[in-house]
């Protein structure tokens, strides 16, 4: 398999260093652009395993406000946000409800939990 | 209004946003007895209720929280520190002698007299209006923090199919959250050839999510009868003109606005207090303490921070300040100005009195344009009081420099202090 080259830009300091970088069997095996030796890191993660806290709203009843901001309690692979999303956009919560609760188990299969990131009443 | 309620406070705070709770809990800590947060919204938190992504709160609380849990968490602070909270409350007037005018449904006109009062109203957006955007005036135009609100507290989508104008943070933030719900996001136009908000956001909210970024572009109509029916684009030149022949149609029924944020004066202006053109905000000291004594102001009034964590510092500072005034333990002013010197575009505090050192002592920056290994020296007539590297500066990433109280005494009988921005000599193009 031949490598694949892309570019990505690093935002682990304001220096925003663009790494070019090549990537065969699900590793990164050259990289330049980077202006320290944390590029490599960043590179290998974005690139290899991504991932991201995901943030949303969902239906809220019995509240003074339509919506409860929720989101996951730890990273979730980003490719699988938009499952998540849509996982999230079925539920319907009742206040009272206490920042931190637990809204969704197991959000799309990840083994991430959705909790409430306000007390609403 | 002479049957008006009149009621006294210590320190009264205007606004119950992440700098009016920190300024409140900071002067009731310091000794300030009655402190009062007049909030015009049914709730404290300012704009961070709706702000429900991640990144508030790195420095503060050395955690990624989202914006309603920063909220959350400063509201259970002042809930336990014993500061009195007037909601749904709208402050009309401050006297120069600390004489508030306001009014809530449940009691009508309130009068009340402060020894002390912290400014912290925070900011607004731009809106078309201030672009000039020529066109019809269709629904579905929006700034950015409107369909912020709509879409996560309101429940309601603003449109179909959006344009964001502008790359401003909120703006970057809302791309990528009318995307995941749904809203075909056709692009985003900038004016500048550099993006406005923080690369984070560009990278998190953009290019996650394959949302163009058109740099050096931006709306000259806007089309439509009832509701927006699309825009025109163009390219501009190095004068921010738009290009001849370089327009083109863009179909969508919603242009989001992300085109800056200007401190909410108002009520400072009718004081008036001495600003700053180039913040937009009050011209401050050390302690946060405006041109009038006793008026303090923090926050997003003052200039607009990039982020909450810097805020939340200020409003700390200016509630100790406005604490010690009415204990009569602030010494007299004796104020140098601090001066954005070359390659600096604005600096806040813009004057200190070295003697009321206030620990720590920070300085914030905005770099005037971007750059990499650059040193940036604060001096006082030939002696250098601060200095520091940075492996790169960027206009819309603040720069936070504190200094030692003991180098700002150092200082005291040499006049204006100067912050200057400069190339390390050399080391440009060096990889390490």
């Amino acid at each position: 398999m031949s490598g694949l080259n892309t570019s990505l830009t690093c935002i682990l300091c304001p220096m925003s260093c663009v790494l070019e970088l090549t990537v065969e069997d699900g590793r990164v095996i050259q990289l330049s652009g980077n202006n320290c030796k944390l590029g490599p890191t960043y590179a290998e993660k974005e690139m290899i395993n991504p991932t991201r806290t995901l943030t949303t709203t969902v239906e809220i009843e019995g509240a003074r406000i339509a919506r409860l901001p929720v989101k996951t309690q730890g990273e979730i692979p980003k490719s699988m946000i938009l499952e998540c999303i849509r996982d999230i956009g079925r539920i319907k919560v009742k206040a009272p409800i206490r920042r931190g609760e637990v809204v969704l188990e197991n959000v799309a299969g990840t083994g991430i939990n959705v909790i409430a990131t306000r007390d609403l009443s | 209004m002479g049957d008006s309620e009149i009621k006294a406070a210590d320190v009264a705070v205007i606004g119950g946003g992440p700098g009016g709770m920190a300024a409140a809990v900071a002067a009731k800590r310091a000794g300030a007895e009655r402190v009062l947060i007049l909030e015009p919204d049914f709730d404290l938190g300012g704009i961070l209720p709706q702000c429900i992504h991640d990144g508030f709160g790195t420095f503060v609380m050395k955690e990624r929280l989202t914006g309603p849990e920063y909220a959350d968490h400063y509201k259970s602070l002042v809930a336990d520190s014993g500061v009195e909270c007037l909601l749904n409350t709208m402050v009309l007037e401050i006297d120069e002698d600390r004489t508030i005018l306001a009014v809530n449904p449940a009691q009508g006109v309130l009068r009340i007299k402060s020894r002390a009062v912290v400014l912290a109203m925070g900011c607004r957006e731009r809106t078309r209006f201030q672009l000039l955007i020529p066109g019809t005036r269709p629904a579905g135009v929006f700034t950015a923090g409107a369909v912020q609100r709509l879409v996560n507290i309101e429940g309601y989508l603003p449109g179909k199919r959006a344009v964001i104008l502008g790359s401003g943070d909120i703006g970057l933030i809302m791309a990528r959250r009318l995307k995941l719900e749904g809203v075909e996001v056709e692009g985003v136009y900038e004016i500048l050839p550099r993006p406005s908000g923080l690369t984070r956001n560009v990278v998190q909210c953009l290019h996650d999510y394959d949302i163009p970024l058109y740099l050096e572009h931006t709306i000259t109509m806007i089309h439509g009868k009832k509701r927006v029916e699309g825009v025109t684009v163009s390219r501009v030149d190095a004068r921010r003109k738009p290009i001849p022949g370089s327009q083109r149609f863009v179909s969508c029924d919603t242009v989001v606005l992300s085109v800056g944020l200007i401190p909410e004066n108002e009520l400072s202006e009718k004081i008036g207090i001495m600003m700053d053109p180039v913040t937009g905000g009050p011209l401050v000291d050390e302690w946060m303490e405006t041109s009038i004594p006793g008026i303090f102001a923090c926050g997003n009034v003052v200039n607009v921070y990039d982020l909450v964590d810097y805020v939340t510092y200020t409003g700390e500072i200016a509630g100790q300040g406005a604490a010690r005034f009415i204990k009569g333990e602030l010494p007299e002013r004796n104020p140098v100005r601090v001066m954005a010197g070359p390659g600096i575009r604005l600096v806040v505090p813009q004057q200190v009195t070295p003697a009321r050192a206030v620990e720590p002592f920070s300085l914030y920056l905005r770099a005037e344009e971007a750059g990499t290994n650059v040193r940036i020296t604060v001096k006082c007539g030939d002696r250098i009081i601060a200095r520091r590297r940075e492996r790169a500066v960027k206009p819309p990433e603040m720069i936070r420099l504190i200094i030692s109280p003991e180098k700002l005494k150092e200082a005291a009988t040499g006049g204006a202090l100067l912050v200057e921005l400069a190339d390390e000599g050399g080391t440009r193009d060096e990889r390490t």
